[in-house]
């Protein structure tokens, strides 16, 4: 059997063939290059490095990134960085554009100081008795919490931006010119023969938004490689291409993580190294985060997950409101915007974990489920993932070892299995389980995983992404604010899910050019989003009635770049020069087809956001 | 009937203007706030001129075509990467400063000795090609500069397209004031070229040619000479960027048509 990536049009293709061939560029892919570049640096000579398709000359490794410069990456983590540090022992954060260590971490329970949050009677009560405190342990309407169990500590971790963190990596590793790491290199999919992965496909360049060719045609090139290494995140083409052949279902547990790097003033109180982690507000299921780099850079944002059930989850509206609460703005309200950021992150960690690895394949990073949901954590184990791929391909270059599944599973994911990343992944397996079943009980269940090591958690049924999305009839008393929201769209043709908050109780965003802009403005002021002509959309909506159909719509309200709006015919258009390429596209459809997780394709695609400081 | 050129580009590499640029006073003179951390894209102009001078060459076969810049090593690296899969090239690269705030005279200077050196360089056959502006403090004279000290007499600028003719010469339009080209016939090689714009899109990437790129690039960058550029003498009175305006009103009230007359008069009063 032959699988092509079943978009793209039959025609003659070139086709190169190298060594190992890697899909995606991003913690993961930077601690697996790194290992096999030291190792070839040490010793050149080594026979176990000449390259298998090219006798003669060294390994032909060449990893293919989508994002158009691999600064571009989203995410200010803060991170334990236990994996990176074993890679880099005499590691001085100083050398990397926007890091620092960790110095001060708090954790803050946020009340809710505008009465528009859904609040449980619980909660409100709770609520009701921190006020009591107002101005002993309640400031500025946050309380912090006294004591935090250590599993949520990042100790001696460190604050980084992504984007200049895989900058910093990759230009060590390129230097050396051992490895070849381009951008702007969309993969339209795997090459699979049989039960065997032979490479990659790039996608089309020069068509029009169908894919159709137009001026400039070119063929995406097929790479043949002995080795395929995926490391292309939560909503890569190629990952989510093999997981389909495997019959697997998509995660079922999402987020999507959304926010600003903003230059906080000159007299800011905050300190380079400050960590805060939020809860409670703007709704309770909805995480914040605020991580102060050097130089008076910030991140600041939130998460908001696949069980807030809401259908008009609107990430970018709840960020608006997240920073306006006091405990932030005080620090934020004369700050300025630098960048602005989106990405999906895939949450359920080690219960969708897909086969690691198969013939001339190998998962790394958190294509492969590696992120941590109890400790909120997953570049240093995306990191140690490709660093363990890294160790077992030397092993099997110096053997003389085949790179298929057996001598993969033997290497590869035997150190995975015996590390750190696999322990700590089983205590996190079921720690989130309990949000499933209300906020409170989620807390409750975390605790209990974290605090005896995975062996107690609350137990829930977890259903697919778009089953937790909440029907508009379900709950009557929403009616109420639907017609209202459906009135404001009519007097100002406002979204639907914007005008929901709104009717819902939540104030108008009282807009100030700074960190108060609409979300065009952040897309171009922050993001920096654009895509270049040439490619085909990547954002298909498959069966048009089903969208037609569909009163949630979801998928609109939750577009982080606002690229799905509602056309003509109530159907969702796509406008690619807008998209961020966060994917939450993908688990945010409202109305899929029997048994399928989507009705929305998310292809390969280019562009995005162009902005290094994420 | 094709002629054998040796075309050379220099190609500046400019904070992404995509960027967040912020002018800032440092110890070694005007600068971009966080230079480094931003990435660096090649000069828009110049990389018209590339793209127009890989096209040449590829019409003419036998031609080679290099690629001078000057730039820190590290964001030389970067940018190569996302240029390299476009054209082929052999790339010159000159370690040095990064922002278009170092004397033009001084760049001049370092880039004309690196061209020199270029082996197997034939200057009877050279075309020098750049932009004729830039996305960064665009001094506007770097190239007619290095013309000159490579004692290049044929200067054209603000070009748009080149044409070859059988006897050797070529036709140049240049842009002049009014939306209109002015022609010009050169006897030939070489010139100095300085692009605006050109006529042809962004080419594709291609990843055999980045694979090909890359196998001297790679080599080059580690040998790349290092330039100190001297500001000696030199001193700003004041850097600024261009006033950007940004105001976002929610108007709820107006037709489109009174919209569009509100902006129309807004801009009649800028």
């Amino acid at each position: 059997m032959s699988t092509d990536p079943d978009h793209q049009i039959e025609v003659d293709r070139q086709t190169m063939e190298v060594d190992i061939a890697c899909a995606g560029f991003g913690p993961a892919m930077g601690g697996f290059l790194t290992t096999l570049t030291r190792a070839w640096t040490a010793n050149p000579a080594d026979p176990a490095f000449e390259s298998r398709v090219a006798p003669g000359i060294p390994l032909q490794v060449i990893c293919y990134e989508r994002a158009d410069s691999l600064d571009a990456g989203v995410s200010g983590v803060v991170t334990r960085a236990k994996g990176i540090r074993t890679s880099f022992p005499e590691l001085n954060p100083a050398e990397i554009p926007m890091a620092v260590e960790v110095r001060k971490e708090r954790v803050l329970y946020l009340l809710d100081p505008v009465g528009a949050s859904r609040r449980s009677v619980f909660l409100r009560f709770g609520d009701a008795l921190l006020r009591l405190g107002k101005g002993l342990w309640l400031k500025d309407d946050a309380f912090e919490l006294p004591w935090t169990p250590k599993f949520l500590h990042k100790d001696s971790g460190l604050v980084l931006s992504i984007g200049q963190f895989n900058q910093w990596v990759a230009a060590q590793i390129m230097s050396t010119g051992f490895v070849q790491i381009w951008p702007g290199s969309p993969i339209a999919g795997p090459l699979v023969v049989g039960d065997k992965v032979e490479g990659l496909r790039l996608v089309d360049q020069g068509v029009d938004k169908n894919g159709a060719p137009a001026d400039g045609f070119m063929p995406g090139m097929d790479v043949r490689a002995q080795l395929t290494v995926i490391g292309d995140g939560p909503v890569g083409q190629i990952s989510r291409a093999l997981v389909q052949n495997e019959g697997r279902a998509l995660a079922q547990e999402w987020a999507l993580g959304m926010k600003f790097v903003v230059e906080l003033p000159e007299d800011t109180e905050l300190e380079a190294g400050t960590v805060w982690h939020t809860f409670g507000f703007p709704e309770p299921e909805i995480f914040g985060f605020l991580y102060v780099h050097p130089e008076r850079l910030a991140s600041v944002g939130i998460f908001v997950p696949s069980w807030m059930g809401d259908p008009e989850r609107t990430s970018y509206r709840y960020l608006q409101h997240f920073i306006q609460h006091p405990a932030l703005w005080k620090h934020l309200k004369n700050a300025t915007l630098r960048s602005w950021g989106a990405k999906s992150l895939e949450e359920s960690g080690k219960r969708s974990e897909p086969a690691l690895a198969g013939n001339g394949f190998a998962r790394i990073g958190e294509c492969s489920g590696s992120t941590n949901m109890l400790t909120g954590s997953g570049v240093d184990e995306a990191w140690t993932t490709g660093v363990q791929l890294g160790e077992a391909v030397l092993e099997l270059l110096r053997t003389g070892g085949e790179f298929i599944e057996d001598n993969l599973a033997a290497t590869y994911e035997k150190r995975r299995r015996e590390s750190w990343v696999e322990n700590e992944a089983r205590e996190a397996e079921h720690a989130r389980n309990g949000f499933h079943k209300g906020f409170v009980r989620g807390l409750i269940g975390m605790a209990l995983a974290g605090l005896s090591g995975g062996r107690f958690s609350i137990r829930a049924h977890i259903p697919r992404a778009s089953k937790q999305i909440r029907r508009f009839g379900a709950n009557a008393a929403a009616e109420l604010p639907l017609k209202r929201a459906a009135e404001l769209c009519m007097e100002d043709g406002r979204p639907l899910h914007d005008a929901l908050m709104s009717a819902r109780g939540w104030p108008e965003i009282p807009f100030d050019g700074r960190l108060l802009i609409t979300q065009q403005d952040a897309l171009l002021m922050g993001g920096k989003i654009q895509a270049v002509p040439g490619f085909a959309d990547h954002v298909v909506f498959l069966d048009k009635s089903r969208c037609i159909a569909c009163v949630e719509k979801t998928c609109i309200a939750m577009c982080s770049g606002q690229a799905i709006t509602l056309g003509l015919g109530n159907v969702p258009e796509f406008e690619r020069e807008k998209c961020a390429h966060c994917g939450a596209c993908l688990w945010n459809c409202a109305n899929p087809p029997e048994g399928k997780d989507s009705n929305i394709e998310f292809r390969a695609g280019s562009g995005g956001l162009h902005s290094a400081e994420n | 009937m094709p002629q054998t050129l040796h075309i050379v580009v220099c190609a500046g590499i400019v904070p992404d203007p995509l960027q967040t640029l912020e002018p800032m006073t440092t110890p070694a003179g005007p600068g971009i706030k966080n230079e480094m951390v931003l990435p660096a894209v090649l000069d828009p102009w110049a990389a018209s001129a590339l793209y127009e001078a890989a096209n040449l060459a590829a019409k003419n076969p036998g031609s080679k075509l290099w690629l001078v810049s000057l730039g820190p090593k590290a964001k030389l690296q970067q940018v190569m990467m996302t240029i390299a899969q476009k054209v082929a090239f052999e790339l010159v690269p000159i370690d040095g400063p990064i922002g278009g705030f170092p004397d033009a005279h001084a760049t001049a200077a370092a880039l004309a000795e690196a061209i020199g050196a270029i082996p197997g360089l034939d200057r009877s056959k050279l075309l020098l090609f750049g932009g004729w502006e830039s996305a960064s403090r665009g001094a506007g004279v770097t190239l007619q500069l290095i013309g000159e000290r490579l004692g290049i007499v044929d200067q054209f600028q603000g070009v748009d397209r080149i044409e070859l003719r059988e006897d050797g010469s070529f036709e140049v339009l240049e842009r002049v004031e009014g939306g209109k080209h002015q022609v010009s016939i050169c006897a030939g090689a070489p010139a100095v070229l300085g692009w605006a714009t050109g006529n042809l899109p962004e080419p594709r990437n291609n990843p055999q040619v980045g694979m090909t790129n890359m196998r001297t690039i790679m080599p080059a960058l580690q040998k790349a000479k290092t330039v100190a550029l001297g500001a000696d003498g030199l001193q700003y009175v004041s850097v600024s960027l261009p006033k950007q305006q940004r105001t976002t009103r929610v108007e709820k009230n107006m037709t489109p048509d009174e919209i569009a007359a509100e902006i129309v008069a807004w801009i009649g009063t800028e």
